[in-house]
């Protein structure tokens, strides 16, 4: 079956979802997603998604999962590049996935988790003071 | 039966056209088709023989029968003209009597012509009649509908007009809303937003709701639509510019918006910069240093 | 109504569902609806799709291209010969399921398009027929 690739960058994971997905291989991401983030000891997840031109309520499940779950392991999931009629028919759907974490690009997400990562460096360090 | 008429027409145009065409031309001018300089005299010459040769070849071949094939090129010529005409501000009579001035030198060169009985000038003036009205009417239906076209157009005009984005700074985006949100509009209105988001990457978006005149249940879901569209895209949104008596009519109405809302646009702004890790600061002279705008007057 | 085009398509299988959004999607084109609104209602398809295919055990769509008072739109009927659906006002609900789904299917659909109807009797399907207009 086909699978969706995650790639490693530093102590990121990041996908680029590139095909309109059936839900077999959205499910799959979801659990390839998970185990890559323990083996990888990954602290976030960079999820593309720019070249979507739909998100139904399965997609944003499974959206929703990846960044719950990923939140238990201690990485942040980030959702880039999201389009504008994706977000307006999205909440029309009645699915604003309140507890993703969003960003207009790749390189702002990666700037998020960075930021995130050093401040809880910061607090390590603190804590350590 | 038919045939035979259109064929007679047919023929009488081409041995009269040159009675015909001057005279409609005159009719025209009468009714002040060229009064306001909208089309010069040429293109009226033009156009008038154009729709006569088109309407003598269709009568040769189907007759009266304005249904039939061969009527397409002068109705498509009818419809050409009366969107043009639509579009140049004629009233609908003025585009009608392009048809309809057509029946009287078409009556008069069939009472010249010797060769018809009184009984067939009768009945051919009965069809050419029918014919022209229903020519007439269809062209007052093209004229309508373009009208309605360009009603539309106008419409989507104003409401993209009534919802502009502007850039307040690097990466902090304005929406001044002005008038009621309804869902049509909210929808025009979130395109927009998103769409200037996207191509100024901005990480700040403020909704300004000074020119709102009430906030129910209604528009408050509208707003918040949109501050969750521009969200999942990865901009924060601010509301400002609540008057007092909206937040109270707001309370009363246990309408709830959960986002950081600020009292004017200058507020809003100042968070904005704030979040995006700016400050204002007064310029104030610092030692050893002359403000720019001095220097003019430090040769004196 | 006029209808100036039809297209029939099985849902059978989960990339069947892939396929009616890309038909949908093809239509919602040849009509000339705005981005916004072929997003929409290419997600409403979508979702109706999973429906038939997971709650009524597979079913078909018929893709058409309507006409009504000078309006084009596109319109698309699912049909399904699954259980049924015995109170179709819960089932409108956010946040109802019996699957697995999050429960915005039928109520989400619904909100993205123009025209929405469904006809369910018990233990012999279900037809839910939607319409967006340019």
């Amino acid at each position: 079956m086909d699978r969706i690739p995650i790639l490693k960058f530093g102590n990121a994971l990041l996908v680029t979802i590139q095909v309109d997905m059936h839900d077999r291989l959205a499910t799959a991401l979801e659990e390839d997603l998970t185990s890559r983030i323990v083996s990888n000891n990954a602290r976030g997840v960079l999820i593309d998604i720019s070249a979507l031109e739909v998100v139904d309520s399965f997609i944003g499940r499974m959206l929703d999962n990846i960044a719950a779950v990923s939140r238990i392991l201690d990485a942040d999931t980030v959702v880039v590049g999201m389009r504008p009629a994706v977000a307006i028919t999205l909440v029309e759907l009645g699915l604003s996935l309140t507890g993703v974490k969003t960003a207009l690009n790749v390189e702002r997400g990666m700037a998020m988790i960075h930021d995130r990562l050093a401040g809880s460096e910061a607090d390590d360090a603190d804590d350590e003071d | 039966m038919a045939g035979q008429v259109g064929s007679d027409v047919a023929s009488l145009v081409t041995r009269n056209e040159q009675n015909i065409l001057p005279e409609w031309v005159e009719l025209q001018k009468n009714a002040g088709t060229l009064h306001t300089g909208r089309i010069s005299e040429g293109e009226l010459q033009s156009q008038s023989r154009n729709f006569l040769h088109l309407l003598r070849d269709a009568l040769t071949q189907s007759g009266t029968d304005t249904l039939a094939a061969p009527y397409e090129p002068a109705k498509a010529m009818l419809t050409e003209l009366s969107r043009s005409r639509a579009l140049q501000g004629f009233s609908p009579s003025e585009t009608a009597t392009f048809v309809f001035s057509l029946k009287q030198p078409l009556f008069n060169a069939l009472n010249r012509d010797k060769t018809l009985s009184g009984e067939q000038i009768a009945s051919t003036v009965w069809s050419l009649t029918v014919l022209l009205d229903e020519l007439g009417l269809f062209t007052l239906e093209i004229f309508q509908k373009s009208r309605e076209e360009i009603i539309v157009r106008q419409q989507r005009e104003i409401a993209e007009l009534s919802t502009p984005v502007v850039k307040l700074w690097e990466g902090i985006l304005a929406l001044p809303l002005i008038g009621t949100l309804d869902s049509q509009r909210t929808q025009v209105v979130m395109e927009n937003l998103l769409q200037t988001i996207v191509d100024s990457e901005a990480e700040i978006a403020i909704i300004d709701i000074t020119g709102v005149p009430t906030v129910d249940t209604l528009t408050a879901q509208h707003l918040l639509k949109t501050v969750a569209a521009a969200r999942l895209m990865g901009a924060d949104c601010l509301i400002s510019g609540i008057r007092p008596q909206i937040a109270q009519t707001m309370v009363h109405l246990g309408v709830e918006l959960n986002v950081i809302s600020k009292a004017s646009l200058a507020d809003a702004f100042a968070v904005a910069l704030r979040q995006t890790g700016r400050a204002v600061v007064k310029a104030r002279r610092i030692e050893g240093f002359a403000l720019p705008e001095k220097s003019g007057r430090q040769g004196a | 109504m006029p209808t100036t085009k039809t297209e029939r398509l099985g849902i059978r299988i989960s990339d069947d569902v892939v396929r009616v959004r890309q038909l949908t999607r093809t239509f919602a084109l040849e009509v000339g609806l705005g981005l916004v609104d072929q997003t929409k209602v290419v997600t409403a398809a979508s979702e109706l799709a999973r429906n038939t295919l997971d709650y009524g055990g597979g079913g078909d769509v018929t893709a058409e291209i309507v006409e009504q008072g000078g309006r084009r739109g596109v319109r698309l009927t699912f049909e399904d010969k699954g259980p049924g659906i015995a109170d179709i006002e819960q089932a409108l609900k956010d946040g109802f399921t019996s699957g697995k789904g999050m429960g915005l299917g039928l109520g989400g659909a619904k909100r993205l398009c123009n025209e929405f109807s469904i006809v369910s009797e018990p233990g012999l399907g279900t037809k839910v027929t939607i319409a967006r207009w340019k």
